[in-house]
């Protein structure tokens, strides 16, 4: 959480609002676990990182749309989903994660 | 959460552990009526709660929860069986199940307690160059990072922009002052160098609950500070924590890539891997180059 302070608060002060999406479960492998954080502005500039890569583009989507709704969200990525092979962990792993505005 | 965000963010900033509580799932049909996706409890050790699930029942139980996690500071899903939804009674929380995303019986809230905890710390003491390196890695690595020595001229802002901290102190007293504040998860590196630092930073060292301890020098260096730290009464059990030569078996020399194995170390021990470190070598720690 503390790496990506810097850029929200800069975001802020630029008056763009700002998605927090945070991994709130992990089931199998995947190197970030429940609490890593990343950052996503209404223009789609990034801070932090989950997983090392291999959902970060499907997150900034949602977070995108959590911004646009105003509406926080669960999200759930992996093999598991239909669309597997476009944000599928790498590593086999599902994923969820919580996306909501901050400001 | 924007508003509690912003007693988060504060309280990260001074390093005090902190709790968020937020519902990230609602089950069951139809779902309490107080429930409300993305709903906030902010639970911190420096003070009352702040925010709320939307029920004072639920509150007071996740509270308790979250209290719990300020000490352990592990973060989780947690599942919370809610009743009282919609017939006029007071929403009331039973029981917490732990569990996944899936089972469901009755109303059911997911809550994520989160857990944030201050970063590990790491005293660098002695401001020489592979001090200057090792703030770098640290720093890269997460740590918050302290470097301390007693020469005003080397410990200076300039020579360590990345440091949290630089200290113009003796290293002992200053590890003394800090001593109540270091835990488990922190790495105290002795790179002073000469046994006259060397010797009491790291009986002050020994002194900490600090999970890592390692000392810059060579073998007989550190042959020589164990029989000035035996003759300081220091236990045993003590001098085997130091992790002298300091740092794994790169067969690197630079500064950089000292820190590099310093930290390389440091990673290995905090999550119990064996390593090659040069402690448990024998020989020269630094080898020829090759043509």
């Amino acid at each position: 959480m503390q790496d990506i302070l810097d850029d929200i608060d800069r975001w802020r002060d630029e008056g763009e609002r700002v998605a927090l999406v945070r991994v709130v479960a992990v089931e199998g492998s995947g190197p970030a676990g429940p609490g890593a954080a990343m950052a996503v502005s209404e223009h789609g500039e990034v801070s932090g990182s989950l997983t090392g890569g291999c959902v970060e583009g499907a997150v900034v989507a949602a977070a995108l749309e959590v911004l646009a709704s105003g509406l926080p969200r669960l999200c759930t990525f992996g093999y598991s989903d239909e669309d597997a092979f476009a944000v599928g962990l790498t590593c086999g792993g599902v994923i969820s994660v919580f996306v909501e505005p901050v400001g | 959460m924007t508003e509690l965000f912003d007693q988060v963010r504060e309280r990260v900033r001074r390093n005090v552990p902190v709790v968020i509580a937020t519902v990230v799932g609602l089950d069951g049909s139809p779902p309490p009526s107080f429930a409300r996706l993305g709903a906030t409890l902010v639970v911190a050790g420096d003070g009352p709660s702040a925010g709320s699930l939307g029920d004072d029942a639920l509150d007071r139980v996740v509270e308790a929860d979250a209290r719990r996690a300020l000490l352990s500071g592990s973060s989780g899903l947690r599942r919370y069986a809610v009743h009282g939804a919609g017939d006029g009674r007071p929403a009331a929380a039973a029981e917490p199940e732990s569990g996944g995303l899936t089972e469901a019986s009755g109303p059911t809230l997911a809550v994520f307690i989160h857990a944030i905890e201050p970063p590990p710390r790491m005293i660098v003491l002695g401001a020489a160059d592979v001090s200057a390196a090792l703030v770098r890695v640290a720093k890269v690595l997460g740590f918050r990072v302290t470097v301390c020595d007693a020469r005003p001229a080397f410990a200076t802002r300039t020579r360590f922009p990345d440091a949290d901290d630089v200290v113009v102190d003796w290293p002992h007293r200053h590890l003394a002052a800090i001593a109540d504040e270091l835990e488990p998860c922190d790495a105290v590196c002795v790179l002073t160098h000469d046994a006259k630092f060397d010797v009491p930073a790291l009986v002050a060292a020994l002194a900490t609950r600090a999970g890592y301890v390692g000392a810059l020098g060579s073998r007989r260096t550190h042959a020589d500070r164990v029989a000035r730290l035996r003759a300081e009464g220091v236990a045993e059990t003590d001098i085997a924590r130091v992790m002298a030569p300091i740092g794994i078996d790169l067969g690197g020399r630079t500064p950089a890539e000292t820190a590099l194995s310093i930290c390389a170390e440091i990673v290995a021990n905090f999550s119990g891997t064996p390593v090659a470190s040069l402690r448990d070598g024998s020989g020269p720690i630094h080898r020829p180059t090759r043509a």
